[in-house]
């Protein structure tokens, strides 16, 4: 046993370097070249088609996974309920839908008022869960902030649970659907049958990264953030309102979250109250790959996830997916926990 | 005589003291009177209760072995379940005709006595085989990656549906049998039977609950000797300060995995039980809902205290299968009897019915918040948390004697 230990301890020294990203870009080639790559020329109009499903969930998931590796890059907590933010940021889109009168399965007659009402319900679902976000973490994360590490996990943990329950109790153990507003036009793509929807899903989420990027980078809270990132103590000597920043990330996180379960519900047309737990996992898994704490680390993971998802869903067999994603977990963080582009973390 | 009358108020000092010894005591009077008292209180349904109370023991059981890993060494297992599928589907296996359907062609029917200690052996060897590569990662990686192997295991049961049945399940499992010498001399209608045939049925579930209670008195002394001993001591180490622990000759690594490994033994040895009790093991049995469970549990009880993790396991398991149970006909008789309208009384029930998870999650939440050290603390771990090691202060050491 010991000397499988002290292997595995050279192997993850050895995987720790640039030697580590080179052996990822290794497998990701040879498991394509291998595993794809003859399938392309089998049947080119598939591939074509599971790769725009691997980039639609992708996007999905890239969505859920900044507000994993965000919250984590700021004050080390896995965000265990960040999952069911992103359920309850659906569902609170989908009610406030139906405000409206736009239920599923009634022919809406919104016309050229389409346009304002989603992005109205959207922002304001972003809000929403943002702000529940934003509770959550004052209330039960941030009086634990000084206790050994474990007690914010567990405590996060109890939410996730009290936040199912929550759904639970609101809708039941039934799907929710929800109605079907984005412009459903199916064209064809090279042979692929490509939905409009997947590709407003791609751009929207592309958009956001966008957006969250140039924030992070030129903002003056974006500025915060990092600096508290990097040191907190020292942050707080330069002026900077720790817990504000906080605050703020666990907004952002959520309200990116919440466009991500509302997308996410037109798509796959409803949402369940576990339905977070498992896209939460696959978007933590995705963090974790690319590199917890890093948000282009975050978005890549959630490319790579997706891609698997859809590839082993097309070409695998769907019952295997999850153990391969779960797999793929517990191999980087036992051989590399930096991921693929993370931060150095020290082994405490 | 004075002697005597005096030294009755120092007794219950003592206890105050430590409360710990109460518990046991109020424990032991509790299972040994349970039985009795239930036949006598609620005749209709007194099967059902000692049904209920064997089948409790098995999250006692799992409490007192997650303690180990979680309130002794400070490992968060997330996956806990996993262990607790693998006792199950090993006693399944091999003491029930499924391996008659498997490629293998024939059934295997090993007794109940020796499978339990098989079961603890393979789900032990499986929590040093997870644990051995990951036990160096930070205590928040690992609890990721227990979470990662406690989704992976049940769902490699459903998928190898040539072995393990699959999402069909294994049923027909057999039932424990005493060994002969056991049942001859109390059996037959003998004048001083204590137990007229005593045997394992769901229809008499005596016999599992009498197994039950000495499995968990035997893992009860078991876990406090481990607690008292070198190794228990390396465990409160690591937990409090790893870096100090290694530099004080503590093996860290080994110390870490024998916790792991005994936490999942313990968990093997409740799914043996479960197995066997009833009858039918499933891969729908060992979601991350028991894990968190079982967590929420120790939490409650009091991380680190073993009478306060046994207490905890009752109180949930009770909270769960009692109060819960029972929550929607109490709503609707109290709302229907104050004149609601149906309508109302049928939501309220509903209500009732689904209040589950926000239990659970709020009772995690709330006791992490309000009340760390948990029902029953351990004194070491309050002193800990009230005089807060982690604060950044230096503890007072005038009063620590």
């Amino acid at each position: 046993m010991a000397t499988v230990v002290g292997a595995l301890r050279q192997t993850r020294v050895a995987l720790s370097g640039q030697l580590g990203a080179w052996v990822f870009y290794g497998i990701g080639i040879a498991a394509f070249v291998l595993l794809i790559l003859p399938r392309i020329f089998q049947n080119p109009v598939l591939f074509l088609q599971t790769l725009v499903f691997g980039l639609t969930d992708g996007a999905l998931y890239a969505l859920i996974a900044l507000g994993y590796t965000m919250v984590y890059g700021i004050i080390e907590l896995i965000n265990f309920a960040h999952g069911d933010v992103f359920t309850i940021g659906g569902m609170i889109g989908i009610l406030l839908f139906s405000l409206l009168g736009l239920v599923p399965n009634k022919a809406a007659s919104v016309g050229l008022l389409l346009v304002p009402i989603l992005i109205g319900i959207t922002a304001l679902t972003m809000l929403i869960t943002g702000v529940i976000n934003v509770v959550i973490e004052r209330v039960a994360y941030k009086p634990l902030r000084h206790q050994p590490r474990l007690a914010p996990l567990i405590t996060a943990v109890g939410m996730s649970f009290l936040l199912e329950g929550i759904m639970f109790v609101w809708h039941g153990p039934n799907f929710v659907q929800a109605p079907d507003l984005l412009p459903s036009a199916r064209f064809s793509l090279l042979g692929a049958n490509i939905d409009t929807r997947e590709l407003i899903i791609i751009v929207v989420a592309v958009g956001l990264m966008l957006i969250l990027n140039s924030f992070v980078e030129f903002s003056k809270l974006g500025k915060a953030m990092r600096a508290t990132a990097q040191d907190r103590d020292a942050a707080t000597l330069m002026g900077i309102d720790i817990d504000r920043t906080i605050s703020v990330t666990f907004f952002i996180g959520a309200a990116l979250a919440a466009v991500g379960g509302l997308l996410w519900a037109f798509y796959y047309g409803s949402l369940r109250y576990d339905t977070g737990f498992g896209a939460g996992l696959a978007a933590f898994t995705a963090a974790v790959f690319g590199g917890i704490g890093n948000i282009q680390g975050a978005v890549l993971g959630a490319l790579v996830i997706g891609l698997v998802r859809a590839f082993n869903d097309g070409y695998g067999s769907a019952t295997w997916t999850d153990v391969i994603i779960f797999g793929i977990l517990i191999l980087v963080l036992t051989l590399r926990p930096t991921g693929l582009l993370g931060m150095r973390v020290p082994e405490k | 005589m004075i002697a005597r009358i005096r030294s009755l108020p120092a007794w219950f000092r003592i206890s105050a003291r430590d409360p710990n010894r109460l518990v046991y005591m109020i424990l032991a009077a509790t299972a040994l009177l349970y039985p009795t008292v239930v036949q006598f209180v609620n005749p209709e349904q007194s099967i059902t209760l000692i049904n209920i109370a064997a089948d409790a023991g098995v999250y006692v059981l799992m409490a007192i072995g997650l303690n180990v890993v979680v309130g002794f060494a400070g490992l968060l297992d997330l996956g806990y379940a996993a262990f607790f599928a693998i006792g199950a589907y090993t006693y399944a296996m091999l003491a029930s005709g499924q391996l008659a359907l498997t490629p293998a062609h024939h059934a295997v029917h090993l007794p109940f006595w020796l499978l339990i200690f098989v079961a603890v052996l393979v789900a032990a060897s499986a929590g040093a085989l997870l644990g051995a590569p990951t036990l160096r990662l930070r205590g928040d990686y690992l609890a990721i990656v227990t979470l990662g192997f406690g989704e992976i295991v049940p769902r490699l049961f459903r998928n190898m549906s040539d072995w393990t049945g699959g999402v069909n399940a294994i049923s027909a499992i057999d039932a424990p049998l005493l060994p002969f010498w056991v049942d001859g001399p109390w059996d037959g209608g003998v004048p001083f039977a204590f137990v007229r045939d005593l045997k394992f049925s769901a229809f008499q579930p005596i016999g599992y609950y009498i197994l039950m209670a000495l499995l968990i008195l035997i893992c009860i002394i078991l876990v406090t000797n481990l607690q008292r001993s070198r190794l228990g001591r390396a465990w409160m180490a690591v937990r409090e300060d790893e870096l100090a622990a290694s530099a004080m000759g503590v093996n860290t690594r080994n110390v870490k995995l024998l916790a792991f490994s005994i936490g999942a033994a313990f968990s093997g040895f409740a799914g043996c039980y479960f197995g066997a009790k009833l009858s039918s093991v499933s891969p729908e049995n060992f979601s991350f809902l028991v894990s968190v469970t079982v967590l929420l549990m120790v939490t409650l009880g009091g991380m680190g205290n073993v009478p306060g993790v046994i207490v905890g396991a009752i109180v949930i398991y009770f909270v769960q299968y009692k109060i819960l149970g029972d929550l929607p006909h109490w709503t609707t008789a109290i709302a229907g009897g104050i004149g609601l309208p149906d309508k109302t009384v049928s939501a309220l029930s509903d209500l009732a019915t689904n209040l589950n998870f926000v239990v659970f999650g709020l009772i995690l939440v709330v006791t992490m918040l309000l009340r760390p050290q948990g029902l029953v603390p351990s004194r070491q771990r309050q002193e800990e948390l009230t005089k807060g090691t982690h604060g950044g202060e230096l503890v007072d050491m005038r009063g620590a004697s």
